[in-house]
């Protein structure tokens, strides 16, 4: 549930090269094109569609690199919530 | 930690000598002619200052980061375009140094440097990218046989005729994004370099810095295994940012010595008084110090950080804002030093051939804003803090 939403995100906000949709969970988001200026509108769509914020120990380049590690992120951020 | 300190004070004291005695005395027409440094670098090699960064189990001087900060202010003080040389060359050894993992070929290749102290100069700027260190055009291309071949279009290469060998940004492969890059060392015999313009600048003039079509011809293991992306916050942007920093603070400084003396001279003339020009001169310190303030302060940030498992603080948001807001600020407060030390010193040091001349101060740092054009970093900061916490 969490991938597809963040699979949303990074289609709506990545402007990636690739299709998202059949893009690995653990590929490389950036050797797939994701710009760091892009990343960073990722990251404020993941913000807004989740509500919640992503402390700065957060804001890596790795918690961002793929799909995957959003989404353990996300998850791990839901849980604190919870 | 006393072997280090050791080793530093040598290093050091070594260095501010050829600052005095070599490229002081050649700086003027170093400067007038735009021609290299030659018998500054030339020094400094005698010295082994090359790889002072590089460990002594590799056959380097071991010396400690804040001693490569404080040898390019050093440096600075005396001629702003030998300390550049000198700071750009340790930004391409430190993002090896740093970057060890798994780098044999690297490991060879250092030893290399430090027995015959080799320069470094890169190759990071593109045509086409519009300033944007964090993507590439130019990428290496597989010929079969471990070998690979590429060409980069480069709009300026510091010392590029002069560097034995070359570091430079590519894309990984052929079909890789822009932005998914890697970092290639190429040997002097294994690089053509085509110069395609020519080098007349305002300042920093005897850094050599034309645009250059550079085609090189390599082998596989010459590709850093360390990615871009993460020697770039962790090495390549923060070390860029601190030593030129710190050779901005040592124009700076060498231009507030300059208007300073101008100053006691005057009181001589008149005993008892206080010349007009002290007030200010008592401005312009103030804004040195503010200066120095911002550059210590990044480089005891960048030393604690690195000392720290995983170096995870460097990829974070607030620390890449903070080096970031450094190259900022440290880049339009030394010109502004530089002008006021002027207007303390008046037409003495609007002249270029008094002891009180500041022309040459001001012009070599006026280059500062330009190197990674400030406005650039300032998107990369509107970006970042859209999304930052804790700034």
């Amino acid at each position: 549930m969490i991938e597809e939403q963040v699979r949303q995100v990074i289609t709506d906000q990545g402007r990636m090269p690739v299709d998202v949709s059949s893009l690995p969970a653990d590929a490389d988001l950036y050797e797939a094109g994701m710009t760091s200026h892009a990343s960073v509108n990722v990251m404020l769509g993941l913000e807004d569609a989740f509500d919640i914020e992503f402390p700065d120990h957060m804001l890596t380049r790795d918690v961002f690199e793929s799909i995957a590690a959003i989404s353990a992120a996300l998850d791990e951020l839901q849980k604190e919530a919870a | 930690m006393s072997v280090t300190v050791d080793r530093d004070e040598a290093f050091l004291g070594a260095v501010a000598k050829i600052a005095d005695e070599i490229a002081a005395p050649n700086a003027d027409e170093v400067d007038r002619e735009a021609r290299f440094p030659v018998e500054t670098i030339d020094a400094l090699r005698e010295e082994n200052a090359l790889s002072a960064l590089v460990p002594t189990e590799l056959g380097g001087g071991g010396v400690s980061f804040e001693a490569i900060a404080a040898a390019c202010f050093e440096l600075g003080r005396r001629c702003g375009a030998s300390a550049m040389v000198y700071a750009m060359h340790q930004i391409q050894v430190g993002t090896i140094v740093r970057h060890p993992e798994g780098a044999e070929w690297f490991e060879g290749y250092l030893r290399e440097l430090a027995d015959e102290q080799r320069l470094v100069a890169s190759v990071t700027s593109e045509v086409g990218t519009g300033g944007d260190m964090g993507r590439s055009v130019a990428a290496v291309t597989p010929q079969g046989g471990g070998r690979s071949t590429f060409e980069k279009q480069a709009p300026t290469v510091s010392y590029g005729q002069y560097a034995d060998d070359l570091l430079t940004t590519l894309r990984r492969h052929p079909d890789a994004e822009p932005s998914d890059q890697v970092i290639v060392l190429s040997r002097g015999d294994q690089n053509q370099l085509e110069q395609t313009g020519s080098w007349d600048p305002m300042g920093m003039r005897g850094t050599c810095s034309p645009g250059y079509i550079l085609r090189s011809e390599i082998s596989d293991e010459q590709v850093l295994p360390t990615a871009f992306s993460k020697a770039m916050p962790e090495s390549m942007v923060p070390i860029s940012h601190i030593l030129w920093s710190h050779l901005w603070l040592g124009i700076a400084t060498d231009a507030f010595d300059r208007a300073r003396a101008f100053v006691r001279a005057a009181a001589k003339r008149k005993p008892g008084e206080t010349p007009p020009a002290a007030h200010k001169l008592s401005h312009v310190m103030s804004e040195l110090s503010l200066l120095r303030a911002e550059v210590d302060s990044a480089l005891r940030l960048f030393v604690e950080a690195s000392e720290e498992p995983g170096r995870e603080r460097l990829s974070t948001m607030a620390t890449i804002l903070r080096f970031n807001n450094l190259k900022i600020a440290a880049s339009e407060q030394a010109p502004r030093v530089c002008q006021g030390a002027m207007g303390v010193c008046g037409i003495m040091g609007f002249k270029n051939d008094t002891p009180f001349s500041i022309g040459r101060h001001l012009r070599d740092t006026m280059s500062a804003c330009l190197m990674v054009a400030n406005e650039r970093i300032h998107q990369t900061n509107a970006g970042l803090l859209l999304v930052a916490k804790e700034v």
